[in-house]
């Protein structure tokens, strides 16, 4: 039988650092951050913008406007929070920098300088070495394979239709930063966990092998880098009794010297923290628990301990951490061909079977055109796109369901040709048939991801203050 | 008797590239023993079945009350090149809630475990 998932936590005495998420990912509620600095006291607001596919979408913007490919949505984030910066001593940590972080820094130092005052002598920190595509051929001609950590496959295989390359940094240029008296801190590819972890060990004076500290720093990062992920959002857990999402908290980290911390909420906010909400988040995308690898220490989720706290409180404590590796983990994004995904809609009576009908005229109509994909997938949402056989046999009285297809290849023009062979049916296929109102699919052209590890020696990061 | 996983159990999934984790956490912290002992990573894979191309793996957190789950091969290719409505795993969790255990009468009771219907 295992221990029960609440302990004993220790007392929590001490100093308290307070460290709030205002965004989870670039697209993430544009109300957060100034909620959390209007909310209630906190001492930093961590900003977490990028996902894997990112960084290619801003290095595509940075060729179109080289003083773009960072996350925009951080201007009006930083316009809505200047007072609090200013005034307030609020710090921001915030990997909005994505390609291009000194453009970044220079569009909030413009920003800061128009709305004048105390704005104007903003002293912001900008934290490069991440970006490798400058200096990519050199690494491969230097032995550094890049190998796919996926497949194997060297990069070299791909490398003409490289887009961006960055190496995860950790937390140690971040906290050179806020040594230097930063009130705002903008990376490229920031590992999202130092965001949070950084603020705690600058103010701690936590050391590089105080392991177990690092850990719990980390961890506290991983809870709170989705935003309101672990306050509610998303939650599963008797999601009935949430409360007012329409109002939700996003979540704060109280942190102390000795690594234990609380997760909480602004009072009076909606959503919940609770074991079971934060116990959801500390699963979420999570590899080997024991192993959770990081540049700056490797945490181990099975030692985390939880405990409620009051009301929206939950203590965490008992976390342990081991050294690092070697190697920092790359961000590769290259192009990888184009697609398109169309939708119809039939309705009662049989509409399964007339979606599984229609779905096999158009495969009919596209092997007859000698079109080539790599790959053609056909969903039918409301009967089984999600769960699959697991749904058991569709209802034929399921009102409608949804027709989705769509193809992936490397001929544009294939791809171009099948998003003109869905509109047809509607006149010319299986009856009861709605739905089409958006207009022919997109093509898009797919950036694909290759995670690779690289040797931490080669990574070199600075910190340039403006 | 006959447990549905989703009375007993609450779940979040995700991904890492073409492969989906589903984090299963025990609504009460007792009943972490019925799912380390009755969802094993066969049963899981037999579940899923070929819903998933590659293997599954399984890793304990008893700390949490949770399994960890691996699901190679679950996204049609994974991030952006798979076509899947669910592309990045998001539910994956939900199909695993689908799971009914066939747990003995005399721990299901001692646990008081809700009876499946």
């Amino acid at each position: 039988m295992s221990p029960p998932r609440e302990g004993t936590p220790p007392s929590g005495e001490g100093r308290v650092v307070r460290v709030a998420s205002g965004q989870g990912f670039w697209g993430d509620w544009l109300e957060a951050p100034r909620r959390q600095v209007e909310g209630g006291p906190i001492d930093y607001l961590m900003l977490d913008y990028l996902a894997e596919v990112t960084m290619s979408i801003l290095q595509k913007q940075k060729e179109r406007d080289p003083s773009l490919g960072y996350a925009r949505d951080f201007l009006g984030a930083i316009d809505s929070i200047l007072p609090a910066i200013t005034g307030r001593g609020v710090r921001v940590v915030a990997n909005a920098g994505g390609v291009n972080p000194r453009g970044c820094a220079a569009a909030v130092r413009a920003l800061a300088a128009d709305r004048g005052g105390a704005a104007g002598a903003l002293r912001i920190g900008v934290v490069t070495g991440d970006d490798l595509l400058p200096r990519l051929d050199t690494l491969l001609a230097g032995g550094h394979a890049l190998a796919n950590m996926e497949t194997g496959e060297p990069l070299a295989s791909i490398r003409d239709r490289v887009l961006s390359a960055n190496a995860y940094i950790g937390s140690t240029p971040i906290v050179e930063a806020l040594q230097r008296g930063t009130q705002i801190v903008i990376t490229g590819r920031s590992t999202d966990t130092a965001l949070t972890m950084a603020p705690l060990r600058h103010e701690f004076g936590w050391a590089a092998d105080a392991y177990d500290r690092l850990a719990a720093g980390i961890v506290a990062g991983h809870i709170i880098e989705c935003g309101a992920q672990c306050s509610g959002g998303n939650c599963l857990y008797d999601w009935r009794e949430i409360p007012d999402l329409g109002d939700v908290g996003y979540p704060i980290v109280q942190g102390q010297a000795d690594g234990t911390f609380v997760v909480t909420k602004h009072p009076g906010t909606g959503g919940v923290v609770s074991t079971q909400s934060v116990a959801e988040q500390l699963v979420y995308e999570m590899g080997d628990p024991a192993s959770y690898i990081t540049p700056d220490v490797i945490a181990d989720f099975t030692s985390i301990r939880l405990a409620p706290d009051g009301p929206d409180r939950v203590r965490v404590f008992g976390i342990v951490g081991r050294p690092p590796t070697p190697s920092l983990k790359v961000s590769i994004a290259y192009r990888a061909g184009y697609k398109a995904v169309g939708t119809l809609v039939y309705a009662w009576p049989d509409a399964y079977d007339k979606a599984r009908a229609a779905d096999q005229v158009i495969r009919e109509r596209l092997d007859r055109l000698g079109l080539r994909f790599d790959r053609v997938l056909t969903e039918f949402v409301g009967a089984s796109a999600t769960h699959g056989h697991l749904a058991g046999p569709p209802s034929p009285d399921l009102p409608e369901v949804q027709l989705r297809i769509g193809v992936r290849g490397t001929r544009r023009q294939d791809v171009e040709r099948f998003t003109r062979e869905l509109a047809p049916l509607v006149l010319n296929g299986p009856p009861s048939v709605t739905g089409f109102a958006g207009g022919r699919p997109k093509v898009e052209e797919v950036v694909a991801y290759w995670p690779a590890l690289i040797d931490k020696q080669v990574v070199t990061t600075a910190v340039e203050i403006q | 008797m006959r447990v549905r996983l989703l009375d007993i159990a609450h779940a979040r999934s995700g991904d890492k590239g073409d492969t989906a984790n589903v984090g299963l956490l025990a609504r009460r912290p007792e009943w972490y023993e019925v799912l380390e002992r009755y969802v094993t990573r066969d049963r899981v894979a037999a579940h899923f079945g070929d819903l998933i191309t590659g293997p599954v793996e399984r890793f304990e957190l008893p700390n949490l009350a949770a399994l960890n789950f691996l699901l190679h091969g679950a996204l049609d290719g994974g991030g952006t090149l798979s076509l899947k409505t669910d592309a990045q795993g998001k539910v994956v969790s939900t199909a695993l809630l689908r799971m009914v255990l066939d747990v003995p009468d005399e721990l299901a009771r001692r646990l008081r475990l809700p009876e499946g219907s």
